[in-house]
């Protein structure tokens, strides 16, 4: 049976109070916010900080605002908030949509948006218990110094399993950090890094705060995620596609990769190959294909990399094709 | 340590260190009604209610519930009357081993409290993070649909007739 390992529980009431109880505690600290990914990895001795700093009580985490037009969601807000926002999902339904498809509703109900974009990144060597992972000797993610997926590695391929990740590339969101040296603001495209391990370019000490919307003109996203069951699993592929249409015309168009890498994905060739294209058939075809080629499933999650890697093709086609009938309808 | 309202009733609790709400429940209570079922959110057995919203009890601590209102199983039937979520899982046989029942019925309280006539798609999504490894679910949605119908007051196959057809 897997138990939590001891910890000390710290329950902040401000950001202030919360910065200051991490620096108190150093690196044996780490921020909770609804405990869906860090408990199970606790347990799982994946992670062992002997302080956890619960980010539960800071009222100023929560809730979706409008800031100087832009929508910003705070990093405290629940999954089940943030898929069923009446203005989430009237202008950035791509947001809801991959919100409302992460785990399960009563996962959602637990869970934060901040979560999501910050969960750890996921392998079959990697998210086993203590004594399995032993047993084979540890991987170079936790305690060990091979990587099991590819063994002559020099880096550790865990997967980006976030639903929400993608999607906030696609859109150009920025993400707030707050630490002791106050604000800064990054990118989501500059959140994330290329590697299994520093899969965040955000600092342990950081805490993710908001994210933030960009102005919701002229410009439709869309997600599809794969998974084996429509509930509970983490995705083997997303596809979060976003276009800037001028009439019928494609201006600029981005196309995200969830769960095929370390990092949301972005698939530069396949946005330029739409671009300036009224979006036929042909079109998305060379898009589909472009995203194909570089997209390289390890095999460490559900399902072959080789199917997943041609249902690469399938979705972005598919992600383009619906985006081209919503414009339609306007 | 941290006062809770469970089912109903204001309690304080010596939760040791971070223990989670299921073993708060199950070991410091003795309410055995909550299960254990995988630890790490991927079976939904230990579901209750935190004010109001099913949650998974092995993933939130004991000392985070200080305050709030939580509600297990052992809250859901009035003295000797049965719920007509539980009547009617127990017409209908909608359990059988019945270690996923108490987090079922749980999350169709809920559902059944925000949409009285909830359409089978509703149900199955609203019940999609609860594993039964049983009944293959059928018997499950029915018994949601029997309760939701007794519940708005209207007429169901009566047990004997349901009993005769088996």
């Amino acid at each position: 049976m897997l138990r939590l390992p001891r910890f000390d529980y710290l329950e902040p009431k401000s950001l202030k109070q919360a910065l200051k109880m991490r620096e108190a505690s150093g690196d044996n600290a780490m921020y909770v916010a609804g405990g869906t990914d860090l408990y199970p990895n606790m347990k799982r001795r994946h992670q062992d900080p002997t302080t956890v700093i619960s980010l539960a009580n800071i009222r100023a985490l929560t809730g979706v605002r409008n800031r100087d037009g832009h929508t910003c969601i705070g990093a405290n807000t629940t999954l089940t908030q943030v898929a069923k926002h009446r203005r989430i999902k009237r202008h950035y339904p791509a947001i809801a949509t991959a919100a409302g498809s992460i785990s399960t509703p009563l996962l959602r109900n637990m869970g934060t948006l901040g979560g999501n974009l910050c969960l750890d990144t996921r392998c079959n060597y990697y998210n086993q218990t203590l004594e399995w992972r032993k047993s084979i000797d540890y991987c170079m993610k936790k305690d060990g110094a091979i990587c099991w997926v590819a063994p002559s590695s020099p880096r550790c391929w865990a997967v980006n399993s976030s639903d929400l990740a993608p999607v906030t590339v696609a859109i150009g969101a920025e993400m707030a950090l707050v630490s002791a040296d106050g604000e800064r603001v990054v990118p989501a495209g500059k959140f994330y890094n290329d590697d299994g391990i520093e899969y965040l370019t955000k600092r342990p000490d950081e805490i993710l705060t908001e994210l933030r919307l960009p102005q919701p003109n002229g410009w439709d996203a869309t997600y599809l995620k794969l998974a084996r069951r429509g509930s509970f699993d983490f995705p083997v592929l997303g596809v979060a596609a976003w276009i800037r249409w001028d009439g019928d015309t494609v201006a600029d168009a981005r196309i995200v990769l969830g769960a095929v890498a370390s990092y949301p994905m972005p698939v530069p060739e396949a946005g330029a190959a739409i671009i300036g294209t009224s979006l036929g058939d042909d079109a998305i075809e060379t898009a589909a294909t472009a995203a194909f080629k570089p997209s390289k499933p390890m095999d460490n999650t559900d399902h072959g990399l080789s199917w997943r890697k041609q249902m690469t093709r399938v979705y972005v086609a598919r992600a383009l094709k619906e985006l081209r009938a919503n414009n339609k309808l306007i | 340590m941290p006062k809770f309202t469970l089912n109903g009733e204001a309690r304080e609790v010596n939760v040791p260190g971070a223990n989670p709400l299921l073993w708060v429940l199950r070991e410091s209570l003795g309410l055995t009604g909550t299960k254990f079922g995988c630890g790490i959110g991927q079976c939904g057995a230990c579901t209750v209610l935190v004010d109001g919203d099913p949650v998974l009890s092995c993933l939130v601590l004991g000392r985070a519930c200080a305050g709030k209102r939580v509600d297990t199983i052992e809250g859901m039937a009035d003295g000797n009357g049965l719920h007509p979520l539980q009547q009617a899982f127990a017409d209908l046989s909608a359990a059988q081993c019945g270690y996923c029942t108490p987090a079922f019925l749980l999350t169709a309280v809920v559902l059944l409290k925000e949409n009285d006539r909830p359409s089978r798609p509703e149900i199955v999504a609203a019940l999609s993070g609860v594993l039964c490894r049983c009944t293959g679910y059928l018997k499950i949605y029915e018994a949601v649909e029997r309760a939701a119908a007794v519940m708005r007051g209207e007429k169901v196959t009566p047990l004997e007739e349901i009993l005769d057809g088996i």
